[in-house]
């Protein structure tokens, strides 16, 4: 059976020069295999099953039902905020030595401290180090409130503007790839941004492009059904490129105007693995050159300078658009997108803060750093 | 895996080589460096603080070893240093066995520091160290953690013991036990669902596993790419459930490894294992200083030096140093040195550990030669030797040879391929100390040629790296 798609793939690969084929190559594959009959079962399945499964279910899914129901009562940015909370705010220790009426030396050491714990970074702590320094003195400030807010501006300009998420404009499907080392939280995000998708009234289809991991495929489907989604997949093992191919298909045929692709997780240092991203994306910009309008690296807040490498090289082979940065609910600060936003100019365009279908939001650089200082 | 802090250390050190003498400013700055690197390299910065203040303190305390040059010293105190913030060189880890099996091993870790994969790749480990494991899995909040646990399983061919969603995950563990002894288990290993540090519920959940099931070993499962926010974590876990050990995964990236030095320098946990890869049999066991080594990228020549110091005097060094320096190194010294190196162990483990020495001698010979009966054949052959033969070996004619050969019980071809040797090393050594120490090799010896001597010392600069 994949052997037949693949061929048939195959052969896309190699006659596929002109535009028009992908009219065909869906119409051909639709009667000719049953493979997309399987994917469209899939898709059938999830969907016959997931009312009746939903309404008797787990209390997670009656959880995540009431908050489709009440989405707006938060406001739009507290959820991730609320995931600051947890923890103390960034510089909140700091603000007793940002309130005395001189600029001491311990001051700066406390400074320079809380940036590098952080995983500011050391490069990007002695720049602001630096800036800093020199912008006290050619500003003659005196106090420590001034130098608190000038750290303030600095950090907010590292941030760049706020990049909502783009939808595409000319195809009518938007394409979302979800890409990112192992362990970083795609699936779970990807489960979080349907969420949040749906609720404002998108139509998705989700791709299981995470063939490699044991149990990958059934992690996604598992989201499906508790979010009403439909989910294509296929075996263990099989060429990612192939979902991503079907379930353009699925996604035309079935009208949805979101598609999210999941990945598997890689190490940015395998090269052979960052080709099948390429190949990926190949696909994608058959059915529309544009696609995929969007590839969010994903991006765990506990990981330290290392984020940097894996941003740069997700960049270079796949296009990265934009960040999710995931596990804010914990201790770390994520510091190092301050570096990846100043040095690669990548947006952040969300956060996670949780394990709930519901903890993520939009970034919005102002309330970041706000929650960063607050006591 | 630690090449991006080696790269900034080496490059650090290679300007250190360069100088003869090396003041107290020149420390400072080199120690600002080697701080910067640290905390790029994710080394918590407490500890940052700690290691150069050690280093600076040695540096400035040491007197300045004879045959060492001060910045070779310096690079010693520095590997000496992380071998120690990694727990030294004789931790060896190992697993607590039970007294009567199955001995137990609990996973956790943070999300997605690759607990469900570290099981499998532990499970098949332990298998081929003839242990029959069992695998039990707990993660009952990730979904579709129990079906990746049970496909590890089904495709190592390693039973898993799993219960229906919805179970609780205390419950699971302490069935596992019974579980385990009806299908004779001899070591099981639970799988926890990744939590945070700061979940009190879920940390109360571990702690209640832990009691009720009393494992061997609680190991925590890092993700080597962490950050700062690492020792914290670490910490945390250690608290509410006594870790014995720790794991560290992802180690086949570019991580820099400072999150393996922190944890294990400001916690004093073990570190027992570090995964390598995806695949199931990507797992090796830690050695620090293994670690420490690959950390410098310096091969082990630290390991040579340390060895070198324990087993030859300072005095012998001293002469040792001038016979090198002078290149008046002739087989009686070769002899001695011979002698008192294979004290310090397999002289091919040794070899090894000079960095660049097999590219820059092209000789299988002196490697053969190296390898134990051949020593005693050298041994022979020298001790065949009169002393006027030792000291100048060019003398040996055929005849002269032939009385050797007589003597030791080999050959005139085994005598040649070891004067061949000899001068292939002698040249080696040569390089050696031009590289190091250009100036003091300005005198060539007079039974070498004069012109022969500099072009291979300029030889020897240009293929440095």
């Amino acid at each position: 059976m994949f052997k037949r798609i693949r061929s048939l793939f195959g052969q896309s690969d190699t006659t596929d020069t002109t535009a028009e084929p992908a009219e065909n190559l869906q119409t051909e594959s639709l009667e000719s295999t049953d493979e997309p009959a399987e994917t469209a079962a899939i898709i059938e399945q999830t969907d016959a099953d997931s009312p009746e499964k939903l309404a008797t279910d787990t209390t997670d899914d009656s959880v995540i039902d009431e908050e489709i129901s009440q989405p707006a009562k938060r406001g739009f940015f507290n959820p991730f905020k609320l995931g600051l909370e947890k923890t103390r705010s960034l510089f909140g220790r700091m603000n007793t030595v940002f309130k005395t009426d001189e600029i001491t030396e311990d001051l700066w050491d406390e400074l320079e401290e809380t940036l590098l714990s952080a995983d500011v970074g050391a490069q990007l702590t002695d720049k602001l180090m630096s800036t800093l320094k020199d912008r006290a003195n050619l500003e003659k400030m005196q106090r420590g409130s001034q130098v608190r807010s000038a750290l303030k501006e600095e950090l907010r300009v590292l941030l760049g503007p706020s990049e909502p998420l783009l939808f595409s404009d000319t195809s009518p499907i938007t394409v979302i790839l979800i890409v990112g080392v192992n362990g970083v939280g795609k699936t779970t995000s990807i489960a979080k941004l349907t969420y949040l998708l749906k609720n404002q009234g998108h139509r998705l289809l989700l791709a299981a492009g995470d063939t490699f991991r044991a149990a990958a495929i059934e992690q996604i489907k598992t989201w499906g059904d508790r979010l009403k989604t439909p989910v294509v997949s296929h075996q263990h093992g099989s060429d990612p490129a192939a979902v991503v191919f079907d379930a353009m298909q699925a996604a035309q045929a079935r009208g949805a105007d979101v598609l999210i692709v999941d990945t598997a997780g890689r190490l940015h240092t395998k090269s052979n693995l960052m080709e099948e991203l390429k190949k990926i994306n190949r696909i994608l910009a058959k059915y529309d050159p544009e696609a995929p309008h969007e590839v969010l690296l994903v991006l765990d807040a506990t990981t330290g300078q290392n984020a940097i490498s894996q941003a740069k090289t997700f960049v270079k082979d796949s296009g990265v658009s934009g960040v999710i940065l995931t596990k804010l609910d914990g201790t770390a600060r994520g510091g190092m997108v301050f570096s990846i936003s100043a040095e690669l100019g990548l947006p952040v365009k969300f956060v996670g803060t949780g394990e709930r279908a519901q903890d993520l939001a939009a970034f919005d650089p102002d309330s970041f750093i706000d929650a960063l200082f607050e006591d | 895996m630690f090449e991006t802090l080696s790269s900034r250390l080496e490059s650090i050190f290679e300007r250190l080589r360069g100088r003869g003498k090396i003041t107290e400013a020149d420390l400072t700055e080199v120690m600002r460096e080697v701080r910067q690197a640290l905390l790029e390299a994710d080394v918590n910065l407490k500890l940052v603080k700690q290691f150069i203040a050690g280093v600076q303190e040695k540096a400035l305390g040491a007197d300045v070893l004879s045959g060492l040059n001060p910045s070779q010293q310096i690079i010693s105190i520095v590997y000496d240093e992380l071998v120690e913030m990694l727990g030294g060189v004789d931790a060896k880890p190992k697993i607590t066995y039970a007294g009567a099996p199955p001995t137990i091993l609990m996973l956790v870790g943070l999300q997605g520091s690759g607990k469900t994969t570290t099981c499998a790749k532990l499970a098949l480990t332990l298998r081929k160290q003839g242990q029959k494991p069992g695998l039990v899995a707990c993660d009952m909040q990730r979904p579709a953690a129990v079906t990746q646990l049970q496909q590890l399983g089904k495709q190592l061919n390693i039973p898993v013991y799993a219960e229906e969603m919805g179970a609780k995950p205390i419950d699971i563990a302490q069935r596992s036990l019974r579980w385990a002894t009806a299908q004779g288990v001899t070591i099981l290993i639970i799988d926890t669902a990744g939590r945070l540090h700061i979940d009190d519920a879920l940390m109360g959940e571990l702690q209640t596993m832990q009691s009720r099931t009393r494992p061997n070993e609680t190991l925590l499962v890092v993700d080597s790419m962490t950050g700062q926010d690492a020792v914290r974590v670490a910490q945390s876990f250690h608290e509410s459930v006594q870790l014995t050990g720790l794991i560290l995964t992802k180690m086949d990236g570019d991580a820099r490894g400072g999150a393996a030095l922190s944890i294990r320098a400001m916690t004093g946990l073990p570190i027992k294992f570090i995964g390598m890869g995806e695949k199931v049999e990507a797992i090796d066991l830690f050695y620090a200083d293994r670690l420490a080594q690959r950390i410098l990228g310096m091969g082990d020549v630290l390991t040579l030096i340390e060895k070198a110091r324990e087993h030859i005097t300072e005095e012998d060094a001293q002469k040792m140093e001038k016979k090198l320096r002078t290149a008046s190194f002739n087989l009686d010294d070769f002899l001695n040195n011979m002698r008192s190196v294979r004290k310090m162990g397999p002289l091919t483990q040794l070899m090894e550990m000079i960095p660049g020495l097999n590219k820059m001698v092209d000789s299988n010979q002196l490697q053969e030669m190296m390898k134990g009966d051949e020593l005693k054949r050298v041994e022979a052959i020298i001790c065949s030797m009169t002393m006027q033969e030792r000291k100048n070996p060019d003398i040996l004619n055929f005849s002269r040879k032939k009385r050797v050969a007589a003597g030791s019980g080999t050959t005139v071809q085994d005598i040649n391929n070891l004067l061949r040797s000899f001068k292939e090393m002698q040249t080696y050594l040569r390089r050696a100390m031009n590289t190091q120490q250009p100036k003091k090799l300005a005198k060539p010896n007079k039974s070498l040629p004069q012109g022969k001597s500099h072009m291979h010392g300029k030889s020897a600069k240009s293929h440095k790296r």
